[in-house]
């Protein structure tokens, strides 16, 4: 047991925290809510330089070869400064997919400008019910004289606007269970009318789009992995993913609570400081004890991740408390900030949005707890 | 980072399950607060770990322990508290060997450690008193000079094992006039001296665990004082940076909510179907396993850190107050689980596992008070830990 982080870990985090305290304050965090791509430029450019867009890209394919360890660090303070754009999208998820499951050809056609930031990708998973489950999927793919012919559409996919590459879940067989009939594509958004997409107005910043893929034909090259063997690629995508925003949701927590405290030592009522009255300290003491728990699970579950241990039980139980804790934390802190952190003014209400939008991602606490039954031997 | 233990630790874990698993089942299941019989049993058990050189695992080897790492320790409570192993010795080799290792003088050492590595003491523990409860510093027992000896009068309460223990070590005030924190000092006694009157506290389960200990004009020799004079509150505060993971409580609670889930998937309900497929049963299970997965990372953390010479000021005490709820959530919910069967004592006529669950609800009532109430712990956590301003 050594909890600890590596030289090279505390590198990143400290690196990222200099980032993040230059660049990215709650002024920019408003400004990206309207901005038609929700990131600058500039930024999203800087951090590709950083190596971070490449993190868990290997270095064969031109990436940082670091893992999920290394990237959870980072996502920590991206969280906690609730950082915009498609980064997660597609540094976590969509490195993830290509990068394990994809063709030597397309590891080299994507993986490198996915590292640069000139290529952002977008999970196009979710359908009408939108359980994180391969039985959500009802999009077929059917083999064509050229390729595939795809139909169906997908919503809630992140930055759907903006993607430039789609991984899309479809059925190809219809016989079977759903979970050995799905296949992966990476369909090029470029073969998309701009009226297929539709944004959805959601309460965070993950621009979720509603994507019809109906009357696009794609390549025979275009399947990710195996025909067929879509669910456990994906699953394994989705897995890293959850691990991954469990770190996010962390970093946030972990701002809501810094924030109370810092907010209790100064608020004078009463003659003094609210913070010395027992009331708001053991509130205070006890959204600190969440975060601490939180970080614990979380980092076990994304370490177990990384190692290649067994993680289901893990994995599944730093989701489902953090899914209902990240939120807690938050209300824990509106209580302790009172009436001014109930404006849209305050920087509190960001992480309370993230918190409503990170807590259903990849399934939410009940999702997580039937698989922690299942694990329980229930 | 590495969330899992070293090979040298996974065995020594395997060694000990081993003869836990080959330990006569008449040990297993003791309570310390049981009978005289299981009180005899409870301290066989603990000359076998004296033998085995367990019971002084966290003692350095200078004064004859194993100098075992702080994750070895942890594995050692987890399994001994998850097979109910009785014959730990918390008074003894935990609280008051590593203060005189630090405080004590080189005759306390010589005389007090080595009955304690046998396992051939009991010690118990004089801190609090009628009017000092979580204000500990408040205490009034008076220690009056007189030339080698102090001359000692008040009473000791929820002393407990003081109606099994050979020897009381506690807290008094030697000087009045002094701030609260500095007039107090760290004494040893014997119970069994003139002037000492132990008389037993019933808990609401029915156990005889604590005591009230009366003392009137005891004469304590001045050579039993640890550490310096009216210094004795920074004596007693030493204990605690000494090893509490609080990995007790998530190991108690895991064995309880092991017996429950074997109990909800072969008991079958009204409906014909097990318990274990009531939904508000399994979400009840699932929130319970959580709830101690959470608690055992804390209380690793704190192991983890003290390991690296850390002192876990707010971590301890989450890892107290997370744990203590733990253990009474998960008993409680085992009560509500069996039914019109959990107000059965043990022992009773159609008692459903023993009775266990019941006797826990009720005896951990006593889990948020005991050693920094939450409340407390809560206070630490916002003003040691979060640097909340005092009130």
């Amino acid at each position: 047991m050594d909890l600890s982080l590596t030289d090279t870990q505390q590198m990143i985090r400290n690196s990222a925290r200099d980032f993040m305290t230059e660049h990215i304050d709650s002024d920019y965090v408003r400004k990206m809510e309207s901005h038609e791509t929700g990131t600058d430029k500039e930024i999203w450019k800087s951090l590709a330089e950083m190596g971070w867009t490449g993190l868990l890209v290997p270095e064969s394919d031109g990436g940082a070869g670091m893992s999920l360890i290394e990237m959870a660090v980072l996502l920590e303070e991206m969280g906690a400064t609730a950082l915009p754009g498609p980064f997660f999208s597609s540094a976590v998820t969509g490195a993830t997919a290509i990068a394990e499951f994809g063709s030597d050809k397309q590891k080299q056609e994507f993986l490198p400008r996915l590292v640069d930031g000139d290529l952002v990708t977008a999970l196009a998973f979710l359908e009408g019910s939108a359980a994180w489950d391969p039985g959500v999927v009802q999009a077929t793919a059917t083999r064509s004289e050229d390729g595939w012919a795809l139909s169906g559409a997908k919503v809630f996919v992140p930055g759907g606007a903006g993607a430039d590459v789609f991984i899309f879940a479809a059925r190809t067989s219809q016989d079977g269970a759903p979970e050995d009939s799905l296949t992966l594509f990476l369909v090029d958004a470029k073969q998309l009318d701009s009226s297929a997409i539709k944004s959805l107005d959601s309460i965070s910043d993950d621009r979720f789009a509603e994507v019809d893929f109906d009357g696009v034909t794609v390549p025979p090259d275009a399947i990710l992995g195996e025909i067929d063997q879509g669910w456990p690629a994906l699953k394994r995508i989705l897995d890293v993913s959850t691990a991954a925003k469990c770190a996010e949701m962390l970093g946030g927590s972990r701002k809501a609570v810094d924030m109370t405290v810092e907010y209790v030592k100064e608020r004078s009522q009463f003659g003094r400081a609210i913070g010395t009255f027992q009331a708001v300290q053991h509130r205070t003491s006890e959204m600190a004890t969440d975060l601490e728990v939180g970080r614990q699970l979380t980092y076990k579950a994304i370490w177990k991740i990384a190692e290649g241990k067994d993680y289901e039980h893990d994995l599944a139980t730093a989701m489902a408390y953090m899914s209902d804790r990240f939120p807690e934390i938050c209300y824990g802190a509106h209580q302790m900030h009172g009436a001014i952190g109930f404006t849209q003014e305050h920087d509190l209400q960001i992480y309370s949005r993230r918190a409503a939008s990170a807590r259903v991602m990849f399934g939410d606490a009940n999702h997580h707890r039937k698989i922690i039954a299942e694990q329980m031997g229930l | 980072m590495r969330y899992e233990f070293t090979a040298e630790e996974e065995q020594f874990r395997a060694e000990l399950v081993e003869w836990i698993d080959e330990l006569d089942d008449d040990y297993k299941g003791l309570s310390e607060a049981g009978s005289d019989d299981d009180w005899a049993k409870s301290l066989e058990v603990r000359r076998m770990l004296a033998d085995k050189g367990w019971l002084t695992l966290h003692w350095p080897v200078e004064y004859g322990g194993q100098g075992a790492s702080m994750m070895k320790q942890v594995i050692f409570t987890e399994e001994m508290v998850y097979h109910s192993i009785p014959g730990r010795d918390g008074f003894g080799t935990r609280m008051l060997a590593p203060t005189l290792m630090v405080h004590g003088t080189e005759e306390q050492r010589k005389e007090y450690l080595p009955p304690i590595a046998r396992g051939d003491v009991q010690w118990c523990q004089g801190y609090s008193e009628p009017d000092s409860g979580s204000d500990l510093a408040s205490l009034q027992m008076r220690a009056v000079d007189d030339g080698d000896h102090y001359v000692v009068t008040g009473s000791k309460i929820w002393t407990s094992q003081a109606h099994r223990a050979d020897h009381i070590f506690f807290l008094v005030r030697t000087d009045p006039d002094a701030p609260k924190h500095r007039g107090i000092s760290f004494l040893l006694s014997e119970t069994n001296v003139p002037g000492i009157r132990i008389e037993p506290i019933i808990n609401m389960a029915g156990h005889h665990q604590f005591n009230q200990v009366f003392f009137d004009e005891v004469r304590v020799p001045k050579a039993n004082l640890v550490g310096e004079e009216n210094r004795g509150w920074y004596v007693a505060a030493t204990l605690l940076d000494f090893e509490r993971s609080g990995i007790d409580y998530p190991a108690q609670a895991q064995r309880a909510l092991d017996e429950l889930i074997a109990y909800a998937k072969g008991m079958k309900g009204v409906t014909g179907l097990p318990l274990s497929e009531d939904p508000d049963t399994r979400r009840r299970l699932v929130d319970l396993q959580i709830q101690v997965d959470s608690t055992r990372g804390v209380a690793y953390e704190v192991a983890d850190m003290q390991g690296r010479g850390e002192i876990p000021n707010k971590e301890a005490s989450m890892a107290k107050t997370l744990g203590t709820r733990l253990v009474q959530d998960v008993h409680r919910f085992g009560v509500d689980l069996l039914g019109m069967y959990g107000q059965l004592r043990p022992g009773s006529y159609l008692s459903q596992l023993d009775g266990r669950m019941l006797d826990a609800q009720l005896g951990t009532v006593a889990y948020t008070i005991f050693a920094g109430t939450t409340e407390i712990q809560k206070n630490i956590i916002a003003t040691r830990g979060l640097g909340l301003p005092r009130g």
